[in-house]
């Protein structure tokens, strides 16, 4: 038992990334309002951008910000244990534009399903596409 | 110039898509002539690319002249200077072929039309040519998020079908993002061939088969192979005819060759075949894939839907191909990327005709179309004999490729499934000759009551799907060549 | 083997004519006239690029044409051999005679789209020469299917009810077979050979095991369902709701033919007769052929419908080519090889007569044709030379191939077969000499019709002569067709 929890306790980002993406996938499978499904597929894209900007992270090191990268003090050694990992960050970066695209474009569709069904519930979209 | 092919291909058409999207404003005529243009050039330039590798072999293109691993590169190598003509040309055609259509559907909005046609082939070819891992997942997005707007100009239901698809198709890709960040944590590079060159000692690491289970679950959700497929049939049906005949041939085969990629390239057969040991479990899952997708398309009454199904039924082909872990099997998976991008894009053309012409795709809006539009029959009958496979049509010569990989391997199953969905195709499509061809004067012995002439669809649609249909066929009589000249090369040495 | 060969584009040629005049047959579909003398022009060409090889084929040279080299090992490539020659000359000089029946024919009755009747025919007359060429399995499967999808329109022309369950049983059974059997048999064959290229001792001899080589066998002989050996008989009683000269031609000569073609093309060139020996497959083979000669001429005594009966005569006579091939002894192939020309211009006149009659009177049933040839005298003695040929009595071709078949018999010490042979022939006397008697002998008070009757027109008539004539001549006459089975049946087995 303890082992366990020192193992959650220790590796807990990848415990919250896991969590989180789980919560999200529940939302879109379970969920019967298309917004919330919408809301569960973004929690889901997030706990993914949470994985990466995690495994970045390094104890004791700092921002990747060379303080003396110019002038006549620039040619000093750099070490890498001294800094973060500055490249998943920089990805995420992308990764969140592609999300909030993505989200745009779900929401636009939604606005698109209220107006042909008046209503964001499927299961009542879905009898209204039954009954036709 | 030729030295710019490479990065031609993305630009081209991305730049053009916002030319488009201005020159829409300004005159709507002018964005047809722009979007051939530039799908034009970008095929021109792909061909070129193809033309070169076999001349000179894998060309590295550093975007920006940044070296890898560092910055991002291209590479075209054999397997995707193959797949990049096929995306571009079906794309060009299937543009030049629904011109009208995409006037008559949607006459306000024919230049956001273009610019998300030229983005979501943008995104295609760009999955294709990169050779770095991230890069591939943007690209992925771009093409996703451009194709839900195209899928979801279409019927009433197609909003919500495309809703549908939006869930399953992020996840997907979020799937595959999780993946490459294992595969980053493990090796911290992104660029294919540098991660390929840094696995090998990793091979029993847990994290990089976590990688790699994520990563193909992902592409699968996204290739819609079964049981994943349950997004597809709807939101490929429901869209509108020109949306659905560039993306039922393209996105999934794209995957497919993701897929492929991952498999040769990144992960190498090596780890994925020997280590692994799972592919006799993936091989039978394909083996589903292709029986249900023959099954559930049997079960539809209505042609555009029963397309679907077989394109779910496809995707089993390939998967089950590459998985066969043999040189015969990859050859015939990666043929039929090919040849099912054509035969896919031959039938979805078909439907665009037909409705265009007759407003609907449901079996009885069918009678009597042999008389009616002969030509865009013929195409039907050629795309159709391709899909069941008889020669000397090119879906034959996958198919055998693959049949011969199963043997080789020992997987029956997979034999059986191939030649089951054969049949099945034969029965799929003669039932709907059969209402296409018997008409409803038939209950009497007619004589002479030719009622009614031909109603054919314009000749810019019915040229464009003539070239294709003869492009089934050529391909078909050039597949020693393609084999030969590419594909062989495509697959390591090492595969046997 | 190895003989003499030169490349000839010829062979595709003589294949490419039909397929060629498609076009133009669509484009002239408003002018019957033009469109029929295309067809004409066609299928002469075609007789004469054959007929131009023939003598090259005498003389032991074989034509080889290579189309793509498709897979490795595969070639699409055609080859013209004795055997092959032998059944395109029969198919492409039928064709002509057929073109001009089928005018007649045709316009008799005024059926509907006749160009797109005139097109598919002369698509499968390519399959049909393309099989005859076929130098390997794949080139051999690619034109039986397309065989198979050119004469569905064909048969189901009528676009009726009955001629859609007829298509769905037509491609049930052949499309089905070929791609359920032949596929696999194929591949598999491929993938212990390596190669699919017909030799004149097979390619499969000591790749396989036996079992394995048993399944291959009854593979390709079911799968070829053309060949209609039971129990995939029953799509060629079906094809009969086809227009007469397509039953005539495709249901007598072409497609059945293709179907007992590929049997023996594949007994002989895939497996080899030592190969089969050594197995004792031969056996099954000649007793599945003999029953399904005896439970066809059975089924046609009890028949009424006059295409119906000439149906499951074709049943029972296709089986005597492939027992004939199963006997595996050099006068029992040549009798079967030449039981293809002999029967095809027997059983061609007796559908030409049958369709005559439908044309001039509006019957298909035998009951209703009592006294019909006192009405029709050229008619029914042509169908009386027709069935004395397929009975095989002389002055008939039909003699000279099953003596063959009876001394093949012997020679392979096959007593049963030997009892099969003469039974049948009993059995094929007993279902047309009834009719043909009552046609022409019977009360003047039982007689059915009407002065008035007439023959049909000239174009039905002199096909019909024509082939009846040429059925006689055979037999006193019987070359080029004995000679070329005979060469082939000697680079088979040496003798």
């Amino acid at each position: 038992m303890t082992d366990l929890i020192s193992m959650v306790v220790a590796k807990y980002n990848y415990w919250i990334y896991i969590t989180l993406m789980m919560i999200g996938l529940y939302a879109i499978i379970a969920k019967n309002n298309l917004v919330k499904k919408i809301v569960g597929m973004n929690i889901f894209q997030t706990a993914i951008i949470l994985f990466y900007v995690s495994i970045s992270v390094k104890k004791g090191a700092t921002i990747p910000i060379l303080e003396h990268g110019h002038g006549p003090d620039a040619h000093h050694v750099v070490h890498a244990v001294d800094y973060i990992n500055p490249l998943p960050h920089v990805l995420m970066l992308t990764a969140i534009v592609v999300g909030v695209a993505t989200l745009g474009v779900a929401l636009a569709l939604a606005i698109r399903v209220y107006n042909n069904y008046n209503t964001l519930e499927e299961d009542k979209i879905l009898a209204q596409i039954r009954e036709k | 110039m030729s030295e710019q092919y490479p990065a031609l291909l993305v630009v081209v058409p991305l730049l053009s898509a916002l030319v488009v999207s201005v020159a829409g404003w300004v005159n709507k005529r002018l964005c047809f002539p722009i979007a051939v243009a530039a799908l034009g050039v970008t095929a021109w330039s792909c061909v070129g690319l193809l033309l070169r590798v076999l001349d000179e072999g894998v060309i590295v293109y550093k975007l920006g002249g940044w070296t890898p691993p560092m910055g991002i590169a291209y590479y075209i190598d054999y397997l995707n200077s193959l797949v990049l003509p096929v995306v571009s040309i079906v794309a060009l055609l299937n543009l030049i072929a629904n011109k009208k259509g995409i006037e008559q559907q949607f006459p306000d909005k024919t230049g956001p039309f273009y610019t998300l046609y030229l983005l979501m082939v943008t995104g295609l070819l760009g999955i294709v040519v990169t050779g770095d891992a991230f890069n591939l997942y943007v690209l992925l997005e771009i093409a996703a998020l451009t194709g839900y707007g195209l899928l979801a100009m279409g019927e009433e239901r197609a909003p919500l079908a495309t809703l549908n698809y939006l869930y399953m198709g992020t996840i997907g890709a979020c799937f595959y993002l999780l993946g490459v960040g294992y595969l980053y944590i493990v090796t911290g590079s992104l660029n294919m061939v540098d991660i390929a060159g840094l696995l090998p000692p990793l091979y029993q690491s847990k994290a990089v088969l976590a990688a790699f289970i994520i990563c193909m679950v992902g592409v699968w959700l996204k290739m819609a192979f079964f049981p994943l497929h349950a997004w597809l049939p709807n939101a490929y049906t429901y869209a509108n005819s020109a949306a659905s005949s560039l993306i039922a041939p393209l996105v999934t085969k794209v995957m497919v060759y993701v897929m492929i990629r991952l498999i040769l390239t990144v992960f190498t057969p090596e780890f994925v075949f020997t280590t692994l040991a799972v592919s006799d479990a993936v091989v039978w899952l394909a083996v589903i894939a292709i029986v249900m997708g023959a099954v559930l398309a049997l079960a539809e009454r209505n042609l555009k839907k029963m397309l679907t199904y077989i394109v779910v039924a496809e995707v089993g082909y390939m998967v089950g191909g590459a998985w066969l872990g043999n040189r015969d099997g990859m050859t015939g998976a990666i043929l039929h990327i090919v040849n099912d991008a054509l035969m896919t894009l031959c039938v979805f053309m078909v439907v665009g005709n037909i409705v265009y012409k007759v407003k609907g795709y449901a079996f009885e809006d069918l009678q009597g179309l042999f008389r009616k539009m002969p030509f865009t029959m013929a195409a039907l009958v050629i795309g159709a004999m391709s899909i069941i496979g008889v020669p000397p049509t090119c879906g034959f010569f996958s198919k055998w490729y693959l049949i011969v990989g199963a043997i080789s391997a020992g997987h029956y199953g997979f034999m059986a499934a191939l030649i089951f969905s054969s049949i099945v195709s034969v029965v799929l499509f003669f039932r709907v000759f059969e209402i296409c061809y018997y008409e409803p004067f038939a209950d009497h012995h007619g004589h002479d009551n030719h009622s009614g002439g031909m109603d054919e669809a314009p000749v810019s649609m019915v040229v464009p799907l003539l070239i294709v249909a003869v492009i089934l066929i050529v391909v078909g009589l050039y597949t020693g060549d393609i084999v030969n000249h590419v594909i062989q090369f495509a697959i390591p040495e090492a595969m046997v | 083997m190895n003989m003499e060969t030169i490349i000839s584009i010829k062979p595709l040629l003589a294949i490419l004519v039909s397929l060629l005049v498609v076009p133009i047959l669509v484009l002239s579909g408003k002018r019957p006239n033009v469109r029929e003398a295309c067809t004409f022009l066609a299928a002469g060409v075609k007789f004469l690029i054959v007929l131009s090889m023939v003598p090259v084929i005498l003389n032991g040279t074989q034509i080889v044409y290579t189309i793509a080299e498709v897979i490795p090992g595969v070639a699409l490539k055609l080859r013209v051999d004795a055997f092959g020659m032998l059944f395109a000359l029969v198919s492409s000089s039928l064709w002509i005679v057929t073109s001009a029946y089928s005018i007649g024919y045709m316009r008799g009755l005024k059926e509907h789209s006749q160009t797109r009747y005139f097109c598919f025919f002369a698509l499968a007359l390519s399959a049909t020469i393309g099989v005859a060429f076929s130098a390997n399995l794949l080139t051999l499967y690619l034109f039986y299917e397309m065989l198979s999808f050119a004469t569905y329109p064909l048969v189901t022309h009528h676009q009726d009810h009955e001629a859609r369950s007829s298509g769905r049983k037509y491609l049930l059974y052949i499309v089905g077979t070929s791609i359920g059997f032949v596929l696999p048999a194929m591949l598999i064959s491929y993938s212990l050979a390596g190669t699919l290229d017909f030799s004149s001792q097979g390619f499969l001899a000591g790749t396989a095991s036996k079992p394995l080589i048993g399944l291959l066998c009854f593979m390709f002989l079911f799968g070829f369902a053309k060949a209609a050996i039971m129990p995939f008989h029953s799509w060629l009683p079906a094809a009969m709701v086809a227009p007469t000269p397509v039953s005539a031609l495709l249901h007598a000569v072409a497609v059945v033919k293709v179907g007992v073609f590929c049997v023996a093309r594949v007994l002989t060139g895939v497996f080899g007769t030592n190969l089969l020996f050594s197995l004792n497959l031969n056996v099954p083979i000649i007793y599945i052929a003999s029953f399904t000669i005896m439970a066809g001429s059975l089924i046609a005594l009890s028949q009424d419908n006059l295409k119906r009966l000439l149906a499951f005569s074709t049943i029972a006579q296709l089986s005597y080519i492939v027992l004939g091939v199963g006997l595996l002894s050099p006068k029992g192939m040549t009798g079967g090889m030449l039981h293809i020309a002999m029967h095809a211009f027997g059983k061609i006149t007796l559908f030409f007569c049958a369709g005559a009659i439908f044309v001039a009177t509006g019957k298909k049933n035998i009951s209703d044709m009592i006294g019909i040839g006192r009405r029709m005298p050229v008619t029914m003695a042509a169908f009386f030379i027709g069935s004395l040929s397929i009975i095989g009595m002389p002055p008939c071709g039909g003699f000279i191939s099953k003596w063959y078949l009876v001394l093949g018999s012997l020679q392979a010490h096959q007593m049963t077969i030997l009892f099969v042979l003469l039974t049948s022939s009993l059995l094929n006397a007993a279902y047309f000499m009834p009719f043909v008697y009552k046609a022409f002998f019977c009360r003047p008070e039982d007689a059915m019709f009407e002065n008035k009757v007439q023959e049909a027109p000239a174009f039905c008539v002199v096909p019909l002569v024509i082939t009846a004539t040429i059925s006689v001549i055979l037999l006193f006459y019987p070359q080029p067709f004995l000679r070329l089975a005979r060469m082939m049946v000697q680079s088979i087995t040496g003798v």
